[in-house]
Order: C-alpha cells, then structure tokens, then sequence
C-alpha cells in the first residue's frame, strides 16, 4: 500500500497497468486497492502540479495568517470551513503557534488577493487579525521542483 | 623530437579504450539526448554521509590513514562481511580498503598474474579485468556464459576452460552488464571443479547489495572456499557513493598482506574523508540501502515487462541495476542497433559487446534513473522499433 501511494505521488497517471507490474502485483489488485484508498479517504484526488508563474506570470500567491476567535460551539471548525468553500482558496491549516489558520490563495493579481482579504476574510466576524505574506518565487511545489532542476551529471560507466 | 611511440609500452598502447565511452561521446554531442546508459545510482549519497564529510572537513581531518585504512572502518567493514556473507575477516590482517572496487580487482591481478598466466574471466563482465590481465603480460581466457542458463556460470562451462596454466578465475556477480546472480548450489558446483585445483577466485561483489530475490550469497562462503578466494565490495553502488572512490577486499592474509604492498606504493591510502564518512554509511544508513533496493526493484520489473512487451527479448535479471535485452530480433548487431538509436530517437544504451564479444546480440540497458524518465526511454525505443520494422530507418 505504502509503495502505491509513493508511486501515485511521483506520478499519478501511471496506468493501473504499469503500476502492477511495478508492484508485482495484478491489475484488479491494484484497481481494488486504489478504489479502497479513495473510499477510506486516504487518496482525495488526482490533480495536475501547475507551476503557475510559467502558465500566468502575472499569477500571485499568498499566505494569509489568520487570528480567529474560537467559536463556542464549533471551534474553529465551522470558520476553517466557511473559508475553505471560496474558490480561490488552495489550501487551509489549523496551525499552532501565533496564529490559528492559515490560508493558501493564488489570485490573478495583487489587487485580487488584497480584495479577498479585505472583503471575504476579514469580513468574518470571528477574524481578529490577518497577516498576508505574498510570494516571490517557487523552488519546489507537492514535492516536484520547480524551475532549476538539476541536470544529469553521470557519466557512461 | 620525442619518441612518444618508443617511450609508451606496448601493452597499453595495443589497450583499446573501453566500447562504453565511444556511446557516452556521442551523447555528449547531443541536444536532448535520453540516456540508458549510466552505470551508477541515480540516488544522492545518504545525507547523515555527507554530513560527516562536512563535518570532518571542518575539523581539518585530513591527514594518510594507515595504508590499510582506518582501523575503525575496517572493524565495521570485517563486521559487514560477517552480517551479510557470514564470512569473518580479521580487520588487522585481511581487509584493505580501496580506492573503489575498481582498485581492489587491479591489486588482485597484479599481484597474482605473470606473464603467461591465464586468468578465466566471465563475460559478458564489466569492462576491466582482461586489460589488467594483459597488463601483466597474462592471457584473459573468457569463459562466455548464456541467455538460456540467465547467464550463470556453469561447472561444465568452467571446466572446459582451466588448464594448467590457469591462475585466477574472476567471478562478477550480480553481474553488471546483464544482472545474473549465482545462488548458492550454483556457487557449489563451481567449487567442486575449484576444490583440488590451485586457482585463485576473485569475486567482484560490488552489486551484493542489489540482489531482488533472496539473499546474495558469496563465493567465500561455499564451504572451503575462504581461503581461495579474495572478495570486492564497496560503497559506490550499495551507499550510492561513486564518486567518494571507496571499495574494500577481504581475504586470506597470504594473499592480502601482498596486495598491500601494491596499494601501499601505488595509492598510499583511500581518501581520509570517504573513509570517515564510510564508518558512519557502515553505521547507521544500512536502511537507505533498503529503500534505494526497493525503487530499484520496481524499476526493475517495469522495465523487463517494458522490454517483452516491445518483442526484445529480455531475461528478468535477479541483481545489480541493469537488464540486457536481446535485439537479435531486429537483424542489428549491437552497435548498428545503438548507434541508430540515438541517433534516430536519441535514446543512449551500451551495446552488448562492449561487455565482451558473447555480448553481441545484446544492450545493457540501466535502470538507474526515475520511472518517468523509464517511460519516455521506453516509448521512443518502441516507435524505433516500429520504424525499424516498417523501413523508415536506414
């Protein structure tokens, strides 16, 4: 199973196929295992790793800290979840720390993301304080390097 | 005006350079050149070792260690071989440690061979046993091994070839170029023909940690088989180390108080650094070793599938990192078949006669490299093919 995953991860449109002969295992086998790991939740989907500055240069990413009231009922549960249903929003993490929440969010522009902090973020009741760090530049994304990979050095030997 | 004819010897001028270079050029040459040809890991070397690299540069360590290494690698080194071949060596008298294995098998040659001597090498084999046996003035005698027997060495194969001339048998196994290993009552049939003779066994084990089914097994563990034979090993493919140039032989000390000697004069020591950093690979990165098998072997199993699919003909190797697929198919010899495919698909592979003549008909193919990379190499060999078949290649 572990070995399925790391495969999946490297690449996820290695055929069940390839992936059996890999593993040594049959093709059913490893459909059923695949069915079985989405069904318990472990894999959530199949997505492209997009190096967003190639495909729009103008495209920015941010990471917005989040100070949060605690809600009585619900904790952080129900704001970390109202903030996650936006659509620009990649990523959100309870965190420990100075702050409670943050939020992964690319947007088409700076003025983009600076209207979803100030209109949807910080429009949130439970929201005391908001940190919004922009980034300049991706080294690695989901484990894949970004731009500079490093050349074969080997020689024939 | 110099000479440089008269000035050179004879013995290393006749030397023909090694038949893997020639493809390595070629790709050089190239712009976007896939290559299947390397024969390292594709790996970096463990982090925790090249720390203590780091940190013993830092320290200003960087004094000769004693000729034979440092004692302390070379406990680790005796404890290694008693882990994985169950074979005890005395760390004080019968282990060196080398610059590479490579060196271990030149030390071995030298030391034994004289002129006239034979040395039985079995091929197809890696490229530098029967240069150094000529060197010496020796005779190479190959002992060619088969596709049919998933080129082991058989005793009648072996028989056949030993006369009494013949000194030193060199056996590589997990075999680089075609990934055969010898299990243990293939090892027990050869020490039945060795065991009243005098011969010498060199046993090249420098893939012992690459071996897919079961455990390797060396030839100095056959039962009395210790004291005829010297046995190579390293850090360069097992702890992805090639580039630190640290091997290590072990054997009787009637033999390796001798090669000490040669490695004294020639070398003086391995680097001090490789070796520092070896004690703490020996001592605490055995798991990398694991879990770089295990890549290897998924590799391994897609690119043999890969191979038979596309109608080459291609063993399922049991060790090392590398398959070796007929071609014979395509009416190609060898090197037609490499040089047509990089230049028509840009793929690299070693022709198989490089590894010895009974290479011919076949390609060393590495798996050293990512799957994704595999794929692409694995895709364009198939429109070559397919090319090939329909006449659209000249």
């Amino acid at each position: 199973m572990d070995q399925l995953i790391e495969l999946l991860k490297g690449n996820a449109r290695l055929s069940n196929a390839e992936l059996a002969v890999m593993l040594g295992k049959s093709e059913e086998q490893v459909a059923q295992e695949i069915a079985q790991l989405e069904k318990d939740g472990i894999i959530k989907g199949f997505t492209a790793i997009i190096d967003e500055s190639a495909y729009d240069p103008n495209s920015v990413f941010a990471l917005i800290e989040l100070k949060v009231t605690p809600q009585s009922q619900s904790g952080f549960d129900e704001i970390a979840q109202q903030i996650s249903s936006f659509d620009q929003v990649e990523a959100v993490r309870l965190m420990s720390g100075t702050y409670d929440i943050i939020v992964e969010v690319t947007g088409k522009n700076i003025r983009d993301i600076s209207l979803f902090v100030s209109q949807r973020l910080a429009a949130i009741d439970a929201v005391q304080e908001t940190t919004t760090h922009f980034g300049l530049r991706v080294y690695k994304d989901n484990g894949i390097i970004i731009g500079g990979e490093e050349k074969d050095e080997r020689g024939m030997f | 005006m110099i000479d440089y004819e008269k000035a050179l010897n004879k013995a290393i001028k006749d030397m023909k350079p090694s038949g893997i270079r020639k493809f390595f050029d070629i790709a050089q040459g190239m712009e976007g050149v896939i290559s299947l040809g390397v024969g390292e890991p594709d790996f970096k070397t463990p982090w925790l070792i090249r720390k203590e690299a780091i940190d013993v540069l830092e320290k200003g360590k960087t004094c000769y260690t004693a000729n034979s290494g440092l004692m302390e690698l070379r406990k680790e080194i005796s404890k290694y071989f008693e882990r994985t071949i169950d074979t005890h060596y005395d760390p004080e008298h019968e282990i060196i440690v080398t610059v590479g294995g490579s060196e271990g098998i030149d030390l071995c040659i030298r030391s034994m061979v004289e002129p006239g001597d034979e040395v039985l090498v079995v091929e197809p084999s890696f490229v530098c046993y029967c240069p150094i046996v000529e060197l010496c003035g020796g005779k190479a005698v190959s002992i060619e091994t088969k596709a049919e027997n998933e080129f082991r060495l058989t005793a009648d194969e072996l028989r056949e070839k030993i006369t009494d001339k013949t000194k030193l048998l060199v056996l590589p196994f997990p075999n680089n170029p075609t990934g055969a290993i010898m299990r243990r009552e293939d090892l027990e049939s050869i020490a039945e023909v060795l065991r009243d003779t005098n011969i010498i066994v060199i046993s090249d084990e420098i893939y012992s940690e690459l071996t897919y089914s079961g455990r390797h097994v060396s030839f100095a563990q056959i039962d009395g088989m210790r004291e005829r034979t010297v046995v190579i090993n390293g850090f360069s493919k097992s702890f992805a180390m090639t580039g630190w140039r640290l091997g290590f032989v072990g054997g009787p000390h009637q033999i390796v108080s001798q090669l000490l000697k040669l490695h004294q004069y020639a070398i003086m020591c391995s680097p001090t650094m490789s070796q520092y950093a070896a004690v703490v690979a020996m001592r605490n990165c055995i798991g990398d070793i694991e879990k770089m098998k295990n890549e290897y072997d998924m590799r391994r199993r897609f690119v043999v599938d890969a191979f038979n699919k596309l109608g080459l003909d291609c063993f399922t190797p049991q060790g090392a990192f590398y398959v070796f697929p007929c071609i014979k198919s395509t009416g190609l010899t060898s090197a037609d078949f490499c040089e047509k495919l990089i230049y028509s698909k840009k793929v690299a592979v070693v022709p198989g006669d490089a590894f010895g003549a009974c290479g011919e008909g076949f390609v060393r193919v590495s798996y050293a490299y990512s799957i994704n990379h595999l794929k692409e190499a694995v895709k364009r060999i198939g429109e070559f093919l397919e090319e090939l078949k329909n006449g659209e290649i000249q």
